[in-house]
């Protein structure tokens, strides 16, 4: 189906999210879309799948031009279906009632789970779409992120969709899940279905992506044939401006440098067995791992977040003893979470206050906290870290994404921590605000911090690291060290198809 | 961009913040309004109304409630709720009017406060260490608190001859009642506590986020149980006044009041959720209910109408509260 924007127009009391956008989703394409955080692309997609009116411009659907859809059921009607990040699934109910959702065969009135079960192979049958090799019965709970997500592409399926959005699709899977992810995309491309895809990605876009379209604050850039873009085109499209993607040059700790942190034979049942590491001052050691494997539960029992059933930890060669994140704090250990919002912010509090959470009784006399020196602290490391926000008595909640890490980035800073653990640093983080938190672990680093990094992004972790561990299946499967390390071999260890070559080029 | 659909502003504050900025003043400052519109429009109305004696009488008769419900605010914003209230309330003047003849009036009274402290750590024990739903948990402990209470009165009223024993309830400092200025200290400490301590900020955080809480070293259990603490004692507090009022300790005195001191407080505007809220919002809130009730009173209206009405406000109130989180996601 071929969908045309004319025009289109969105306000949200006071700023304009979308302004004048016109463009052209051809019939049987995957129409990538792309732009910063705020750039209105997730805003676009659900006003094409009628999630949100627009307040000016028309849409044209094959030809027919019509006003915009008035709710996501008068899209459905019309063969559009969004997959959104916050999936809308069932989860104490099976695959087959989810696939099938509001459009159950039904008996008088009545559901049968035979019927159900046939519907549903039909449907997977017809969509000729076996690779899905989803079962009918299984509790949408007990399911992966990735397969939840195949649900929701059967459930598409199911409606007869012609046109499917998914507004950043792989930004909870694994490297794995990502490419079984994109065959999936292409296999409905194939089968004349179009693809709106909207991603943070711009490797996966190109990978996948017929035509491109670049938003940058609520206009249309560009939507231009993929043939010729490459990252850097796109991202200076998105900025407007050329950036450099780069990561800042290394600066290894000196030989002599002494160990700061090191655990030996730590053990945390399921998914952390028998893990010894060591972490010298000014040394970044990177974690790097598929989803699953196991680094940030470990990340997480080094701090005290779940707690080690074995192993022993030294800080600067004591012995100390983690049971809690409260312990590990006051040892000088802190975790930057590895979720912002469900691990990390106190939406409902302000700037000021989620960045003394973690030290408050030191501003505090009789269980009194002292104002004024709280908000000289506060300010202080606000600035440093140069948290963009209007005031420190703003509420964090409405921070930018970037900003938001940046608050408990000076949350774990207000204090210099001996060892800062980092999960996920940039996730969620605008590709013009990435730059300054690489920036920022180097130069702490650089300073003697002993910093632990896990991230799912492969070329993070080699960019920024001074020695990468590989973990998988909870153990430490390979070391690698030196300037340039290979992203091959550190994958052929997490994948576990290399030999386990510890190589070590260290000095 | 999922999570970021609602923060489409690509400068430094976000997009709810504006965009809600009308709704979320309705809940802001809504109590404020509907408080200072039925003030006023009460003080036209009736000439009995803006009176020091009737404004007085109002206040002894919301200082019972009051004190539940400004303690129960604490527990409202660290995530809890307290559904035992109204039988520790009950308990309590039982304890204190069954002992007042051999342990004096001041041991008895303390005996009381402290059964309605322990009551709450049990409760609080109970939702944090033992995993127990608080709204669960405090149900049962309630209905079996109150068991308690009919199995130690037989069903039967406690009257207290002694006459010492009715003085907290019936004195009067300065022209105020005693209960009113028992009412205004919980109000002044609970308020300062909230907005000045280390302990009110684990509050909010803790009902706000208790995973980043625990993240940050705060030890979620302990905050939570003490917020349960501090609304089983003041339940007994507000308990012993009522009792000494009448020199009885009924067990079916109460029946509800932890109901009425949850709507009093959500009226006010603190959020059923958690990590938001104010103990000013309560006193308001818990005014606004009485001057509802005075107003039926004064201006001679048929209280039949009067719960209709007082259901009506509370369900403003929740959706308000709804609304202004939706826009707000």
């Amino acid at each position: 189906m071929q969908v045309e924007l004319v025009g289109i127009g969105k306000r949200f009391a006071g700023v304009q999210a979308l302004s004048d956008v016109s463009l052209t989703i051809r019939s049987g394409t995957v129409h990538g879309m792309v732009g910063e955080n705020g750039a209105g692309k997730s805003t676009l997609g659900k006003i094409i799948a009628g999630l949100i009116e627009p307040d000016a411009g028309v849409l044209s659907i094959d030809g027919m031009e019509r006003s915009s859809f008035r709710s996501p059921r008068e899209a459905l009607i019309n063969g559009i279906t969004m997959i959104t990040q916050e999936q809308a699934l069932e989860l104490r109910r099976t695959v087959a009632e989810n696939v099938l959702l509001g459009i159950e065969p039904s008996r008088g009135g009545f559901l049968t789970r035979s019927a159900l079960r046939r519907r549903f192979e039909s449907v997977i049958a017809e969509g000729a779409f076996e690779e899905l090799a989803l079962s009918a019965d299984v509790l949408v709970r007990s399911l992966r992120i990735s397969t939840r997500q195949k649900v929701e592409i059967a459930r598409a399926l199911a409606r007869n969709a012609r046109m499917v959005i998914m507004d950043e699709p792989t930004a909870a899977l694994g490297a794995g899940d990502v490419d079984q992810l994109l065959e999936n995309v292409k296999a409905l491309r194939a089968r004349g279905i179009t693809v709106v895809y909207i991603s943070h990605d711009l490797g996966e876009v190109l990978e996948v992506a017929d035509e491109i379209t670049v938003l940058r604050d609520g206009h249309m850039i560009q939507s231009i044939p993929t043939k010729g873009q490459r990252p850097d085109t796109l991202v200076s499209a998105m900025l407007g401006r050329p950036a450099s993607l780069a990561f800042p040059e290394k600066q290894p700790p000196p030989p002599d440098s002494p160990v700061e942190l090191e655990v030996v034979g730590l053990d945390r049942p399921p998914m952390v067995k028998q893990v010894s590491l060591q972490v010298r001052r000014g040394e970044i050691v990177g974690l790097a791992g598929l989803v699953g494997s196991g680094r940030t539960e470990l990340v997480r029992a080094i701090f005290g977040a779940d707690r080690a059933t074995s192993g022993s930890t030294t800080l600067g060669g004591a012995r100390i003893v983690i049971k809690s994140p409260r312990a590990a704090i006051r040892n000088g250990i802190v975790m930057l979470a590895e979720s912002r919002k469900e691990q990390g912010l106190f939406p409902t509090r302000s700037v000021k206050e989620n960045v003394t959470m973690a030290h408050l009784a030191e501003f505090a006399r009789a269980g009194l906290v002292m104002s004024r020196p709280e908000k000289k602290a506060a300010g202080a490391v606000a600035r440093d870290l140069d948290v963009k926000t209007p005031s420190i008595r703003t509420l964090v909640s409405e921070l930018s994404g970037g900003n938001q890490q940046r608050v408990l980035f000076a949350r774990w800073l207000l204090k210099t921590p001996r060892v800062l653990i980092v999960d996920e640093p940039t996730r969620g983080v605008d590709v013009g605000a990435k730059r300054a938190i690489y920036d920022l672990i180097v130069n702490l680093a650089a300073a003697g911090m002993a910093v632990l990094l896990v991230s799912s992004e492969l070329e993070e972790v080699l960019g920024l690291s001074h020695r990468v561990l590989v973990v998988r299946d909870g153990r430490i499967v390979g070391e690698f060290a030196g300037d340039a390390v290979e992203e091959a071999p550190v994958l052929a260890a997490a994948f576990g198809t290399g030999d386990n070559l510890v190589e070590n080029t260290d000095g | 961009m999922g999570d970021q659909a609602s923060t489409q502003d690509p400068s430094v504050v976000a997009t709810p913040a504006i965009r809600g900025r009308g709704v979320s003043a309705l809940r802001d400052y809504g109590i404020i309004i509907a408080f200072a519109i039925l003030f006023v429009v009460l003080a036209f109305a009736s000439p009995a109304f803006l009176t020091p004696r009737n404004l007085l009488n109002i206040l002894d008769q919301q200082s019972t409630i009051g004190v539940i419900a400004v303690t129960g605010t604490l527990v409202l914003i660290a995530g809890g709720l307290d559904l035992s209230t109204g039988a520790v309330f009950a308990l309590s003047g039982i304890v204190a009017a069954l002992t007042v003849d051999t342990l004096g009036v001041p041991v008895a009274m303390t005996l009381a406060v402290v059964c309605g402290l322990v009551l709450g750590t049990v409760n609080g024990l109970l939702s944090t260490v033992g995993r127990i739903n608080a709204i669960i948990a405090t149900l049962a402990a309630g209905i079996m608190i109150r068991g308690l209470a009919i199995a130690l009165t037989g069903g039967q009223l406690v009257r207290v001859a002694d006459t010492d024993f009715a003085t907290l309830g019936r004195g009067e400092m300065l022209g105020v009642k005693y209960s009113v200025w028992l009412f205004l200290a919980v109000v002044i400490l609970s308020g300062v506590m909230l907005r000045t301590t280390t302990f009110g900020r684990y509050i909010f955080a803790v009902g706000g986020n208790a995973e980043a809480a625990r993240l940050v070293g705060i030890r979620v259990h302990l905050i939570r149980a003490v917020t349960f603490a501090i609304s089983g004692t003041a339940a007994a507090l507000a308990g012993i006044i009522s009792a000494s009022r009448v020199a009885t300790g009924q067990a079916d005195t109460g029946i509800g009041l932890e109901i009425s001191a949850i709507a009093a407080i959500v009226i006010g505007g603190t959020s059923i959720l958690g990590g938001d809220g104010a103990i000013w919002r309560t006193v308001l809130g818990l005014m606004l209910l009485a001057l509802v009730r005075n107003g039926f009173n004064l201006l001679d209206i048929n209280p039949i109408y009067q719960q209709i009405f007082q259901g009506g406000i509370i369900l403003t109130a929740v959706a308000v509260d709804a609304w202004v989180r939706r826009e707000a996601t």
